[in-house]
């Protein structure tokens, strides 16, 4: 390739890291919250609840996020040709544009939201567990609220313990992002591949891959500056 | 004036009953000391004052007000949640092991409950703050972080957070059990000055010596039983009980 194709192709790229980057942004703002409700749900003491999120968990672990897309993709167009739908469902399902971008958007990112707050609230429930029960005492015995006890002392204590994990965690985000063009999506792999077949080459490949890799290290440096300014204590 | 009174106190965890009618007074200013074997149930004793555990009968009442009391069927009833809470605010427990708030300051750990709980305005809190430290002979120390102190300098924040809001009896739950002999001393001394103020308090403690000296009345446990309930002359020199004189005699070899 000519270093003008490079360019151009560079350019290309470059349009659909905005779809990429909305994937992630959209899966952190939602994964993370969930995740907490997860975790929270996880450490119920009500059994059935703890039950039901552990198996919901290990079926969103256990099995590869590719299937999970896939299925959340298929699952609404299936649904509509199953029989016997209450009225509104039926309505609701056929005034849905499956082929539309904003339809897919939505799947991947329904199926990335389910993933990812499964492994955040593992490292949530992980570092919440972590924190001693002599920092509760320690609250209770000065007559802090639950609430007040929760967000003054163990949430401040739980977020320097998760940051090492988050940060692997939202690294493998960016680079799992590729895995929406299993159903088309728009994103920057995608891109890539048909730029390859244009002008059969893997130089597009490897421009891909420095999009990956500058995302990947600017989300190092910034989770090494959080752990640093997180470190006045042990 | 009674400060803290416990009548025929009951504590059972599952089958287990770890104390077993406990009744005993501190009146203002007086010192009571708790020693006994590990296991007798001190700690578990200090808890249900604390309100960490449920009593399963008897009663419990601080500075006049009843934490438990029992109802017309004689069960033990524990009193409204708000009441419970202003009771709390009238104790301060001091902790084995600290347990000190490790990502805010020295000065933050003691200003946090005076500011978030009762509500004081910082510059208040931190003058009382810094009065207390002073005291605790921690001045310079105010900004630092309890992982850079030492654990007898730890246990000394600790205590000066307890104090800072103002309680009318400390509680210590072993303060010198988790520091190097080295350092015992300090935290004794600290405790020792407290007493001559005339602060109310109930300490639990191994260090046979410090108690006697300390205190106007001691409590042997054993077994989840009292065994003895008096002053430290009938307890540690009178005492005709072959348990008591056993447990003394180990700690006089030691
Ligand atoms: N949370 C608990 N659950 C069950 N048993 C307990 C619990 N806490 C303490 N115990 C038991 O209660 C008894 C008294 O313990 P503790 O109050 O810690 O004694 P001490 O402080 O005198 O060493 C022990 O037999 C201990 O095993
Ligand atoms: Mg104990």
């Amino acid at each position: 390739m000519t270093g003008e194709e490079i360019l151009k192709v560079t350019g290309i790229l470059l349009q659909y890291l905005v779809p990429t980057l909305k994937i992630f942004g959209f899966t952190l703002l939602l994964a993370v919250p969930l995740g907490m409700v997860v975790a929270c749900l996880k450490m119920c003491r009500f059994k059935p609840v703890s039950w039901l999120t552990n198996v919901y968990i290990l079926i969103m672990r256990g099995t590869p996020l590719m299937l999970q897309i896939i299925v959340v993709y298929y699952a609404l167009p299936f649904l509509r040709m199953s029989e016997g739908l209450p009225g509104f469902l039926a309505d609701f399902l056929n005034g849905m544009d499956v082929a539309s971008e904003e339809f897919m958007f939505n799947a991947v990112l329904v199926a990335f939201v389910l993933n990812y707050a499964a492994y955040f609230a593992e490292i949530f429930r992980g570092g919440i567990e972590a924190i001693p029960k002599g920092q509760y005492e320690a609250a209770a015995a000065l007559g802090m609220t639950k609430s007040k006890t929760f967000f003054r002392i163990i949430l401040p204590q739980v977020i320097k313990r998760i940051v090492p994990a988050s940060s692997n965690e939202v690294i493998t985000l960016v680079k799992d992002t590729s895995l929406a063009n299993v159903v088309a999506y728009s994103e920057i792999m995608l891109a890539a591949k048909q730029q390859m077949m244009n002008y059969s080459s893997l130089v597009p490949l490897f421009i891909a891959g420095v999009f990956y890799f500058a995302m990947a290290m600017i989300l190092t440096v910034l989770f090494g500056f959080i752990e640093k300014k997180l470190n006045y204590y042990k | 004036m009674s400060i803290l009174n416990v009548k025929n106190l009951h504590k059972d965890f599952g089958k287990l009953r770890v104390l077993k009618d406990i009744s005993f007074d501190v009146n203002q200013g007086e010192v009571l000391s708790i020693i006994g074997p590990s296991g007798s149930g001190k700690s578990t004793l200090l808890r249900c004052i604390n309100q960490f555990e449920r009593i399963d009968g008897g009663e419990i009442n601080i500075c006049g007000m009843a934490m438990t009391y029992r109802d017309e069927n004689g069960k033990t009833v524990y009193a409204p949640k708000k009441a419970l809470h202003e009771i709390r605010l009238k104790i301060g427990l001091v902790f084995q092991n600290f347990n000190l708030f490790p990502h805010m300051s020295v000065l933050q750990n003691i200003i946090e409950a005076p500011v978030q709980v009762l509500r004081q305005d910082k510059q208040t809190a931190v003058a009382n703050a810094e009065r207390l430290l002073k005291k605790m002979g921690l001045s310079e120390k105010a900004k630092e972080y309890p992982c850079n102190l030492s654990g007898g300098q730890q246990q000394r924040v600790s205590i000066a957070r307890a104090m800072a809001l103002n309680p009318e009896v400390l509680f210590f739950d072993e303060p010198t059990s988790a520091l190097d002999p080295e350092l015992t001393g300090e935290i004794l001394k600290v405790i020792k000055e407290l007493a001559a103020e005339k602060m109310t308090m109930v300490i639990v403690t191994h260090e046979m010596q410090f108690a006697r000296e300390i205190s106007d009345k001691v409590i042997f446990m054993d077994e989840g039983y009292i065994i003895e309930y008096g002053t430290p002359q009938s307890v540690f020199e009178d005492t005709a009980n072959e348990r008591t004189r056993q447990f003394l005699e180990r700690y006089r070899t030691r």
